[in-house]
Protein backbone atom coordinates (compact mmCIF):
# COMPACT_ATOMS: atom_id res chain seq x y z
CA UNK A 1 0.00 0.00 0.00
CA UNK A 2 1.33 3.44 -0.85
CA UNK A 3 1.45 6.14 1.74
CA UNK A 4 0.41 9.53 0.47
CA UNK A 5 1.49 12.88 1.77
CA UNK A 6 -1.87 14.43 2.58
CA UNK A 7 -1.04 18.00 3.55
CA UNK A 8 -2.08 20.71 1.10
CA UNK A 9 0.58 22.03 -1.26
CA UNK A 10 -0.65 25.43 -2.38
CA UNK A 11 2.41 25.91 -4.60
CA UNK A 12 1.21 22.91 -6.63
CA UNK A 13 -2.16 24.47 -7.40
CA UNK A 14 -0.46 27.75 -8.32
CA UNK A 15 2.01 25.99 -10.62
CA UNK A 16 -0.77 24.12 -12.43
CA UNK A 17 -2.68 27.40 -12.85
CA UNK A 18 0.37 29.24 -14.16
CA UNK A 19 1.48 26.55 -16.60
CA UNK A 20 -2.00 25.83 -17.96
CA UNK A 21 -3.27 29.41 -17.93
CA UNK A 22 -6.45 28.09 -16.30
CA UNK A 23 -8.15 29.16 -13.07
CA UNK A 24 -8.44 25.84 -11.27
CA UNK A 25 -10.62 27.41 -8.53
CA UNK A 26 -13.48 27.83 -10.99
CA UNK A 27 -14.25 24.11 -10.85
CA UNK A 28 -17.34 23.52 -8.68
CA UNK A 29 -17.41 19.74 -9.11
CA UNK A 30 -20.44 19.42 -11.39
CA UNK A 31 -18.90 16.23 -12.81
CA UNK A 32 -19.72 17.01 -16.45
CA UNK A 33 -16.12 16.25 -17.49
CA UNK A 34 -16.21 12.82 -15.89
CA UNK A 35 -19.68 12.08 -17.28
CA UNK A 36 -18.41 12.61 -20.82
CA UNK A 37 -14.91 11.16 -20.40
CA UNK A 38 -14.56 8.09 -22.66
CA UNK A 39 -11.48 6.94 -20.73
CA UNK A 40 -13.14 6.99 -17.32
CA UNK A 41 -13.60 3.21 -17.32
CA UNK A 42 -9.81 2.81 -17.41
CA UNK A 43 -8.90 5.66 -15.02
CA UNK A 44 -7.83 5.16 -11.40
CA UNK A 45 -8.96 8.72 -10.54
CA UNK A 46 -11.81 10.35 -12.54
CA UNK A 47 -10.96 13.69 -14.14
CA UNK A 48 -13.34 15.72 -11.93
CA UNK A 49 -11.64 14.29 -8.85
CA UNK A 50 -8.25 15.19 -10.29
CA UNK A 51 -9.52 18.77 -10.54
CA UNK A 52 -10.54 18.66 -6.86
CA UNK A 53 -7.22 17.14 -5.82
CA UNK A 54 -5.39 19.93 -7.64
CA UNK A 55 -7.49 22.49 -5.74
CA UNK A 56 -6.51 20.70 -2.53
CA UNK A 57 -2.83 20.70 -3.48
CA UNK A 58 -2.40 16.91 -3.42
CA UNK A 59 0.70 16.88 -5.61
CA UNK A 60 1.88 13.29 -5.09
CA UNK A 61 -1.55 11.73 -5.46
CA UNK A 62 -2.20 13.61 -8.71
CA UNK A 63 1.22 13.26 -10.35
CA UNK A 64 1.41 9.58 -9.46
CA UNK A 65 -1.97 8.53 -10.88
CA UNK A 66 -2.57 6.43 -14.00
CA UNK A 67 -5.29 8.62 -15.47
CA UNK A 68 -2.83 11.31 -16.56
CA UNK A 69 -1.09 8.85 -18.87
CA UNK A 70 -4.30 7.37 -20.26
CA UNK A 71 -6.05 10.65 -21.16
CA UNK A 72 -6.39 10.78 -24.95
CA UNK A 73 -6.76 14.59 -25.16
CA UNK A 74 -10.13 14.06 -26.83
CA UNK A 75 -11.35 17.49 -25.65
CA UNK A 76 -14.70 16.21 -24.39
CA UNK A 77 -14.07 17.67 -20.88
CA UNK A 78 -12.90 21.00 -22.28
CA UNK A 79 -15.87 21.24 -24.66
CA UNK A 80 -18.44 20.51 -21.95
CA UNK A 81 -17.12 22.42 -18.93
CA UNK A 82 -19.81 24.94 -17.90
CA UNK A 83 -17.08 27.25 -16.56
CA UNK A 84 -14.99 27.16 -19.73
CA UNK A 85 -12.04 25.57 -17.98
CA UNK A 86 -9.68 23.95 -20.50
CA UNK A 87 -9.59 20.70 -18.53
CA UNK A 88 -7.72 18.78 -21.26
CA UNK A 89 -4.96 21.37 -21.14
CA UNK A 90 -4.72 20.94 -17.36
CA UNK A 91 -4.41 17.17 -17.87
CA UNK A 92 -1.65 17.83 -20.42
CA UNK A 93 0.23 20.12 -18.01
CA UNK A 94 -0.14 17.56 -15.19
CA UNK A 95 1.40 14.97 -17.52
CA UNK A 96 4.35 17.29 -18.15
CA UNK A 97 4.78 17.75 -14.40
CA UNK A 98 4.43 14.03 -13.77
CA UNK A 99 7.18 13.29 -16.30
CA UNK A 100 9.41 15.99 -14.87
CA UNK A 101 8.93 14.49 -11.39
CA UNK A 102 10.13 11.14 -12.73
CA UNK A 103 6.82 9.25 -12.74
CA UNK A 104 6.02 6.66 -15.41
CA UNK A 105 2.88 5.15 -13.87
CA UNK A 106 1.74 3.74 -17.22
CA UNK A 107 5.21 2.83 -18.39
CA UNK A 108 4.22 1.53 -21.82
CA UNK A 109 2.41 4.76 -22.66
CA UNK A 110 5.54 6.69 -21.78
CA UNK A 111 7.80 4.35 -23.75
CA UNK A 112 5.51 4.64 -26.77
CA UNK A 113 5.63 8.46 -26.66
CA UNK A 114 9.40 8.43 -26.17
CA UNK A 115 9.91 5.98 -29.06
CA UNK A 116 7.72 8.15 -31.29
CA UNK A 117 9.70 11.30 -30.53
CA UNK A 118 13.02 9.53 -30.91
CA UNK A 119 11.90 8.47 -34.39
CA UNK A 120 11.05 12.09 -35.25
CA UNK A 121 14.40 13.23 -33.86
CA UNK A 122 16.25 10.68 -36.00
CA UNK A 123 14.45 11.13 -39.29
CA UNK A 124 12.47 14.39 -39.19
CA UNK A 125 9.31 12.38 -39.85
CA UNK A 126 7.91 9.38 -38.00
CA UNK A 127 9.17 6.07 -39.32
CA UNK A 128 6.34 3.79 -38.21
CA UNK A 129 8.18 0.46 -38.52
CA UNK A 130 11.19 1.82 -36.62
CA UNK A 131 8.91 3.26 -33.94
CA UNK A 132 7.22 -0.09 -33.34
CA UNK A 133 10.60 -1.88 -33.30
CA UNK A 134 12.00 0.51 -30.70
CA UNK A 135 8.84 0.20 -28.58
CA UNK A 136 8.95 -3.60 -28.68
CA UNK A 137 12.64 -3.68 -27.76
CA UNK A 138 12.22 -1.29 -24.84
CA UNK A 139 9.13 -2.95 -23.40
CA UNK A 140 9.99 -6.55 -24.24
CA UNK A 141 6.41 -6.92 -25.53
CA UNK A 142 7.38 -9.04 -28.52
CA UNK A 143 3.85 -10.34 -28.97
CA UNK A 144 2.40 -6.81 -29.35
CA UNK A 145 0.05 -6.81 -32.33
CA UNK A 146 1.54 -9.94 -33.91
CA UNK A 147 -2.08 -10.79 -34.78
CA UNK A 148 -2.16 -7.71 -37.00
CA UNK A 149 0.99 -8.50 -38.99
CA UNK A 150 -0.76 -10.83 -41.48
CA UNK A 151 -3.36 -8.08 -42.09
CA UNK A 152 -0.86 -5.26 -42.48
CA UNK A 153 2.12 -6.67 -44.31
CA UNK A 154 0.35 -7.69 -47.53
CA UNK A 155 -1.18 -4.19 -47.75
CA UNK A 156 2.26 -2.67 -48.22
CA UNK A 157 1.40 0.11 -45.79
CA UNK A 158 4.38 -0.23 -43.50
CA UNK A 159 7.49 1.10 -45.16
CA UNK A 160 10.75 -0.66 -44.36
CA UNK A 161 12.81 2.46 -44.92
CA UNK A 162 12.49 5.84 -43.18
CA UNK A 163 11.64 8.99 -45.15
CA UNK A 164 14.66 11.08 -44.32
CA UNK A 165 14.20 14.75 -45.07
CA UNK A 166 16.78 17.43 -45.78
CA UNK A 167 15.83 19.31 -42.64
CA UNK A 168 16.26 16.27 -40.38
CA UNK A 169 19.21 17.95 -38.68
CA UNK A 170 17.13 21.08 -38.04
CA UNK A 171 14.47 18.91 -36.38
CA UNK A 172 17.11 17.06 -34.35
CA UNK A 173 18.49 20.41 -33.19
CA UNK A 174 15.01 21.42 -31.91
CA UNK A 175 15.16 18.39 -29.62
CA UNK A 176 18.73 19.05 -28.48
CA UNK A 177 17.98 22.69 -27.68
CA UNK A 178 14.83 21.59 -25.84
CA UNK A 179 16.96 19.31 -23.65
CA UNK A 180 19.43 22.13 -23.14
CA UNK A 181 22.32 20.22 -24.69
CA UNK A 182 25.30 22.33 -25.73
CA UNK A 183 25.62 23.19 -29.40
CA UNK A 184 28.92 21.31 -29.41
CA UNK A 185 26.79 18.15 -29.45
CA UNK A 186 26.31 18.84 -33.15
CA UNK A 187 28.33 16.48 -35.22
CA UNK A 188 27.00 17.21 -38.68
CA UNK A 189 25.16 20.49 -39.23
CA UNK A 190 25.54 22.95 -42.05
CA UNK A 191 22.24 22.09 -43.73
CA UNK A 192 19.62 24.72 -44.37
CA UNK A 193 17.07 25.41 -41.68
CA UNK B 1 -13.56 27.15 -60.01
CA UNK B 2 -9.85 26.94 -59.46
CA UNK B 3 -8.29 26.90 -56.04
CA UNK B 4 -4.69 26.62 -54.98
CA UNK B 5 -3.61 25.84 -51.46
CA UNK B 6 -0.58 24.65 -49.47
CA UNK B 7 -0.59 21.03 -48.38
CA UNK B 8 0.70 19.22 -45.28
CA UNK B 9 0.29 15.44 -45.78
CA UNK B 10 1.37 14.26 -42.30
CA UNK B 11 3.53 11.21 -41.56
CA UNK B 12 0.81 8.56 -41.47
CA UNK B 13 -0.08 9.48 -45.07
CA UNK B 14 3.31 8.05 -46.04
CA UNK B 15 2.51 4.72 -44.36
CA UNK B 16 -0.52 3.44 -42.50
CA UNK B 17 -2.98 5.86 -44.14
CA UNK B 18 -1.48 5.84 -47.61
CA UNK B 19 -4.95 5.32 -49.13
CA UNK B 20 -6.23 8.51 -47.42
CA UNK B 21 -3.31 10.43 -48.89
CA UNK B 22 -3.77 8.90 -52.33
CA UNK B 23 -7.54 9.44 -52.44
CA UNK B 24 -7.27 13.00 -51.09
CA UNK B 25 -4.76 14.01 -53.75
CA UNK B 26 -6.69 12.31 -56.55
CA UNK B 27 -10.06 13.74 -55.53
CA UNK B 28 -8.70 17.27 -55.07
CA UNK B 29 -7.04 17.10 -58.49
CA UNK B 30 -10.31 15.94 -60.05
CA UNK B 31 -12.14 18.84 -58.38
CA UNK B 32 -9.54 21.26 -59.73
CA UNK B 33 -8.07 22.18 -56.34
CA UNK B 34 -4.28 22.37 -56.66
CA UNK B 35 -2.39 21.14 -53.59
CA UNK B 36 1.22 22.27 -53.26
CA UNK B 37 3.14 20.27 -50.70
CA UNK B 38 5.16 22.25 -48.12
CA UNK B 39 8.78 21.74 -49.19
CA UNK B 40 10.69 19.45 -46.81
CA UNK B 41 7.87 19.31 -44.23
CA UNK B 42 8.55 17.48 -40.97
CA UNK B 43 6.47 15.73 -38.29
CA UNK B 44 4.14 17.95 -36.20
CA UNK B 45 5.05 15.93 -33.08
CA UNK B 46 1.51 14.53 -32.83
CA UNK B 47 0.18 13.48 -29.41
CA UNK B 48 3.56 12.45 -27.94
CA UNK B 49 5.03 15.96 -28.31
CA UNK B 50 2.18 17.85 -26.66
CA UNK B 51 2.08 15.37 -23.78
CA UNK B 52 5.78 16.06 -23.12
CA UNK B 53 6.01 19.84 -23.49
CA UNK B 54 4.02 22.58 -25.23
CA UNK B 55 7.01 24.60 -26.45
CA UNK B 56 8.60 21.51 -28.03
CA UNK B 57 5.28 20.62 -29.64
CA UNK B 58 4.79 24.14 -30.99
CA UNK B 59 8.36 24.25 -32.37
CA UNK B 60 7.91 20.96 -34.27
CA UNK B 61 4.63 22.25 -35.71
CA UNK B 62 5.72 25.84 -36.38
CA UNK B 63 8.69 24.69 -38.45
CA UNK B 64 6.16 23.63 -41.08
CA UNK B 65 4.01 26.75 -40.90
CA UNK B 66 7.13 28.85 -41.30
CA UNK B 67 8.40 26.80 -44.26
CA UNK B 68 4.96 27.22 -45.86
CA UNK B 69 4.97 30.99 -45.32
CA UNK B 70 8.49 31.21 -46.79
CA UNK B 71 7.25 29.31 -49.85
CA UNK B 72 4.55 31.96 -50.29
CA UNK B 73 1.64 29.90 -48.96
CA UNK B 74 -0.94 31.86 -46.95
CA UNK B 75 -3.09 28.86 -46.16
CA UNK B 76 -2.21 25.21 -45.75
CA UNK B 77 -4.58 22.27 -45.52
CA UNK B 78 -4.12 18.83 -43.98
CA UNK B 79 -6.26 15.68 -44.04
CA UNK B 80 -5.11 14.58 -40.55
CA UNK B 81 -6.98 15.95 -37.49
CA UNK B 82 -4.01 15.29 -35.21
CA UNK B 83 -1.68 17.37 -37.41
CA UNK B 84 -4.44 19.97 -37.68
CA UNK B 85 -4.77 20.28 -33.90
CA UNK B 86 -1.03 20.58 -33.36
CA UNK B 87 -0.48 23.12 -36.12
CA UNK B 88 -3.49 25.21 -35.07
CA UNK B 89 -2.56 25.05 -31.39
CA UNK B 90 0.97 26.17 -32.23
CA UNK B 91 -0.18 29.27 -34.14
CA UNK B 92 -2.79 30.08 -31.52
CA UNK B 93 -0.35 29.86 -28.61
CA UNK B 94 2.31 31.77 -30.53
CA UNK B 95 0.07 34.84 -30.56
CA UNK B 96 1.47 35.22 -27.05
CA UNK B 97 4.82 37.02 -27.42
CA UNK B 98 6.60 35.23 -24.56
CA UNK B 99 5.55 31.81 -25.85
CA UNK B 100 6.56 32.74 -29.41
CA UNK B 101 10.00 33.76 -28.15
CA UNK B 102 10.47 30.37 -26.47
CA UNK B 103 9.48 28.57 -29.68
CA UNK B 104 11.75 30.80 -31.78
CA UNK B 105 14.61 29.93 -29.44
CA UNK B 106 14.21 26.20 -30.19
CA UNK B 107 13.70 26.80 -33.91
CA UNK B 108 16.56 29.32 -34.22
CA UNK B 109 14.36 31.36 -36.55
CA UNK B 110 12.30 34.55 -36.26
CA UNK B 111 8.89 32.83 -36.48
CA UNK B 112 7.64 36.16 -37.79
CA UNK B 113 5.42 34.71 -40.47
CA UNK B 114 3.33 31.55 -40.22
CA UNK B 115 0.83 30.12 -42.70
CA UNK B 116 -2.75 29.46 -41.58
CA UNK B 117 -3.91 25.86 -41.35
CA UNK B 118 -7.30 24.24 -41.94
CA UNK B 119 -8.64 20.76 -42.59
CA UNK B 120 -9.24 19.39 -46.07
CA UNK B 121 -12.85 18.90 -44.94
CA UNK B 122 -13.14 22.64 -44.24
CA UNK B 123 -11.63 23.52 -47.63
CA UNK B 124 -14.13 21.25 -49.39
CA UNK B 125 -17.15 22.60 -47.52
CA UNK B 126 -16.30 26.29 -47.18
CA UNK B 127 -13.99 27.09 -50.11
CA UNK B 128 -15.20 24.66 -52.73
CA UNK B 129 -18.81 24.15 -51.63
CA UNK B 130 -21.29 21.31 -51.34
CA UNK B 131 -23.16 22.28 -54.52
CA UNK B 132 -19.93 22.31 -56.54
CA UNK B 133 -19.10 18.86 -55.15
CA UNK B 134 -22.55 17.62 -56.09
CA UNK B 135 -22.06 18.89 -59.63
CA UNK B 136 -18.99 16.64 -60.02
CA UNK B 137 -20.80 13.41 -59.16
CA UNK B 138 -21.19 10.98 -62.03
CA UNK B 139 -21.86 7.74 -60.14
CA UNK B 140 -24.02 8.54 -57.08
CA UNK B 141 -23.68 6.16 -54.14
CA UNK B 142 -27.41 5.42 -54.13
CA UNK B 143 -28.25 2.52 -51.90
CA UNK B 144 -25.19 2.89 -49.69
CA UNK B 145 -26.10 3.52 -46.05
CA UNK B 146 -23.32 5.15 -44.05
CA UNK B 147 -22.54 6.58 -40.61
CA UNK B 148 -20.14 9.53 -40.58
CA UNK B 149 -17.64 9.40 -37.74
CA UNK B 150 -15.61 12.58 -37.22
CA UNK B 151 -13.45 11.54 -34.29
CA UNK B 152 -12.86 13.62 -31.21
CA UNK B 153 -10.60 16.47 -32.31
CA UNK B 154 -11.69 17.42 -35.82
CA UNK B 155 -13.96 20.12 -34.38
CA UNK B 156 -12.93 20.43 -30.74
CA UNK B 157 -12.32 22.59 -28.86
CA UNK B 158 -14.51 24.92 -30.88
CA UNK B 159 -12.62 28.11 -29.94
CA UNK B 160 -9.54 26.60 -31.57
CA UNK B 161 -11.01 24.76 -34.55
CA UNK B 162 -13.66 27.33 -35.55
CA UNK B 163 -15.32 24.99 -37.99
CA UNK B 164 -18.58 23.05 -37.95
CA UNK B 165 -20.32 22.06 -34.71
CA UNK B 166 -18.19 20.66 -31.85
CA UNK B 167 -20.84 18.12 -30.74
CA UNK B 168 -22.85 17.54 -33.89
CA UNK B 169 -20.69 18.21 -36.95
CA UNK B 170 -22.33 17.91 -40.38
CA UNK B 171 -19.53 18.59 -42.92
CA UNK B 172 -18.94 14.94 -43.79
CA UNK B 173 -22.66 14.09 -43.60
CA UNK B 174 -23.34 16.80 -46.17
CA UNK B 175 -20.54 15.66 -48.46
CA UNK B 176 -21.76 12.05 -48.31
CA UNK B 177 -25.33 13.21 -49.07
CA UNK B 178 -23.96 15.18 -52.03
CA UNK B 179 -22.37 11.91 -53.17
CA UNK B 180 -25.81 10.30 -53.11
CA UNK B 181 -25.29 8.09 -50.04
CA UNK B 182 -27.95 7.62 -47.39
CA UNK B 183 -26.49 9.13 -44.21
CA UNK B 184 -27.90 7.89 -40.93
CA UNK B 185 -27.69 10.05 -37.79
CA UNK B 186 -24.76 8.61 -35.83
CA UNK B 187 -24.98 9.48 -32.13
CA UNK B 188 -21.27 8.82 -31.41
CA UNK B 189 -19.93 11.15 -34.12
CA UNK B 190 -17.37 12.82 -31.86
CA UNK B 191 -16.71 10.14 -29.23
CA UNK B 192 -13.05 9.11 -28.98
CA UNK B 193 -11.93 5.81 -30.61
CA UNK B 194 -9.03 5.29 -28.19
CA UNK B 195 -6.63 7.37 -30.26
CA UNK B 196 -2.95 6.59 -29.84
CA UNK B 197 -3.47 4.01 -27.07
CA UNK B 198 -3.54 1.28 -29.74
CA UNK B 199 -0.05 0.01 -29.10
CA UNK B 200 0.50 0.61 -25.36
CA UNK B 201 -3.08 -0.11 -24.16
CA UNK B 202 -4.97 -1.95 -26.90
CA UNK B 203 -7.64 -2.95 -24.34
CA UNK B 204 -8.73 0.70 -24.27
CA UNK B 205 -8.95 0.96 -28.05
CA UNK B 206 -10.84 -2.35 -28.23
CA UNK B 207 -13.44 -1.02 -25.78
CA UNK B 208 -13.88 2.48 -27.23
CA UNK B 209 -13.73 1.48 -30.90
CA UNK B 210 -15.94 -1.52 -30.06
CA UNK B 211 -18.64 0.82 -28.74
CA UNK B 212 -18.51 2.81 -31.99
CA UNK B 213 -18.80 -0.34 -34.10
CA UNK B 214 -21.74 -1.56 -31.96
CA UNK B 215 -23.56 1.74 -32.46
CA UNK B 216 -22.94 1.72 -36.23
CA UNK B 217 -24.13 -1.89 -36.49
CA UNK B 218 -27.28 -1.05 -34.47
CA UNK B 219 -28.06 1.72 -36.96
CA UNK B 220 -27.87 -0.88 -39.71
CA UNK B 221 -25.37 0.99 -41.87
CA UNK B 222 -23.29 -0.67 -44.60
CA UNK B 223 -20.13 1.22 -43.66
CA UNK B 224 -18.55 3.82 -41.40
CA UNK B 225 -16.95 6.86 -43.00
CA UNK B 226 -13.97 8.55 -41.31
CA UNK B 227 -11.70 11.55 -41.78
CA UNK B 228 -8.81 10.58 -39.48
CA UNK B 229 -5.94 8.10 -39.98
CA UNK B 230 -6.01 7.01 -36.34
CA UNK B 231 -9.80 6.56 -36.21
CA UNK B 232 -9.74 4.58 -39.43
CA UNK B 233 -6.91 2.34 -38.23
CA UNK B 234 -8.54 1.69 -34.85
CA UNK B 235 -11.92 0.86 -36.40
CA UNK B 236 -10.65 -1.13 -39.38
CA UNK B 237 -7.27 -2.75 -38.63
CA UNK B 238 -8.13 -3.27 -34.96
CA UNK B 239 -11.74 -4.34 -35.57
CA UNK B 240 -10.71 -7.99 -35.09
CA UNK B 241 -9.19 -7.10 -31.70
CA UNK B 242 -12.39 -5.28 -30.67
CA UNK B 243 -14.42 -8.30 -31.76
CA UNK B 244 -12.19 -10.69 -29.81
CA UNK B 245 -12.19 -8.55 -26.65
CA UNK B 246 -15.91 -7.91 -26.61
CA UNK B 247 -17.40 -11.07 -28.08
CA UNK B 248 -18.80 -9.37 -31.18
CA UNK B 249 -18.56 -10.34 -34.80
CA UNK B 250 -18.57 -7.07 -36.71
CA UNK B 251 -17.52 -7.06 -40.35
CA UNK B 252 -17.98 -3.32 -40.80
CA UNK B 253 -16.12 -1.66 -43.70
CA UNK B 254 -14.48 1.63 -42.69
CA UNK B 255 -13.77 4.14 -45.47
CA UNK B 256 -12.03 7.48 -45.66
CA UNK B 257 -14.60 9.99 -46.91
CA UNK B 258 -12.33 10.86 -49.82
CA UNK B 259 -12.45 7.26 -51.07
CA UNK B 260 -16.24 7.36 -51.35
CA UNK B 261 -16.14 10.83 -52.95
CA UNK B 262 -13.76 9.47 -55.57
CA UNK B 263 -15.96 6.46 -56.34
CA UNK B 264 -18.97 8.75 -56.72
CA UNK B 265 -16.93 10.91 -59.11
CA UNK B 266 -16.27 7.86 -61.28
CA UNK B 267 -12.71 7.21 -60.10
CA UNK B 268 -11.64 3.59 -59.85
CA UNK B 269 -11.36 1.36 -56.77
CA UNK B 270 -7.64 1.17 -57.49
CA UNK B 271 -7.26 4.96 -57.65
CA UNK B 272 -8.97 5.14 -54.26
CA UNK B 273 -6.72 2.49 -52.69
CA UNK B 274 -9.67 0.32 -51.63
CA UNK B 275 -7.44 -2.76 -51.47
CA UNK B 276 -5.58 -1.14 -48.54
CA UNK B 277 -8.65 -1.47 -46.29
CA UNK B 278 -8.66 -4.45 -43.92
CA UNK B 279 -12.37 -5.24 -43.71
CA UNK B 280 -13.35 -6.00 -47.30
CA UNK B 281 -15.51 -3.13 -48.62
CA UNK B 282 -16.40 -4.83 -51.91
CA UNK B 283 -19.54 -6.69 -50.76
CA UNK B 284 -21.24 -3.52 -49.51
CA UNK B 285 -20.23 -1.55 -52.61
CA UNK B 286 -21.53 -4.30 -54.88
CA UNK B 287 -24.79 -4.53 -52.94
CA UNK B 288 -25.20 -0.78 -53.34
CA UNK B 289 -24.41 -1.05 -57.03
CA UNK B 290 -21.38 1.24 -56.73
CA UNK B 291 -18.82 -1.28 -58.00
Amino acid sequence: MTTLKMEADSAFKAEVARRSGQDVSLCYQCGNCTAGCPYNFAYDIPVSRIMRLVQLGRRDQVLGCRSLWLCGSCQSCTSRCPNQIDVARIMDVLRHMSREAGYATERNVKVFADSFLSSVEKHGRVFEMGLVAEYVLKTGRFWTDVDLAPKMLPKGKLGFKPHNIQGAEHVARIFRRFRGEPEAAQTTGGESK
Amino acid sequence: MSLSIGYYPGCSGQGTSIEYEQSTRTVFARLGIALSEIPDWSCCGSTPAHTVNHVLSAALSARNLELAAKAGMETVTTPCPSCLTNLRTASHKMENEAFRAEVAELLETECSSLAEIKSTLQVLVEDFGIDAIKAKMTRPLEGLRVACYYGCIMNRPKELMQFDDPEHPMAMDNIMKACGAEVLPFPLKVECCGASAGIPRKDIVAELSGRLLDAAALLGVDAVVTACPLCQMNLDLRQSQANAARGTNHQMPVFYYTQLMGLAMGLSAEDMGLSKLCVDPNPCLKRAGVL
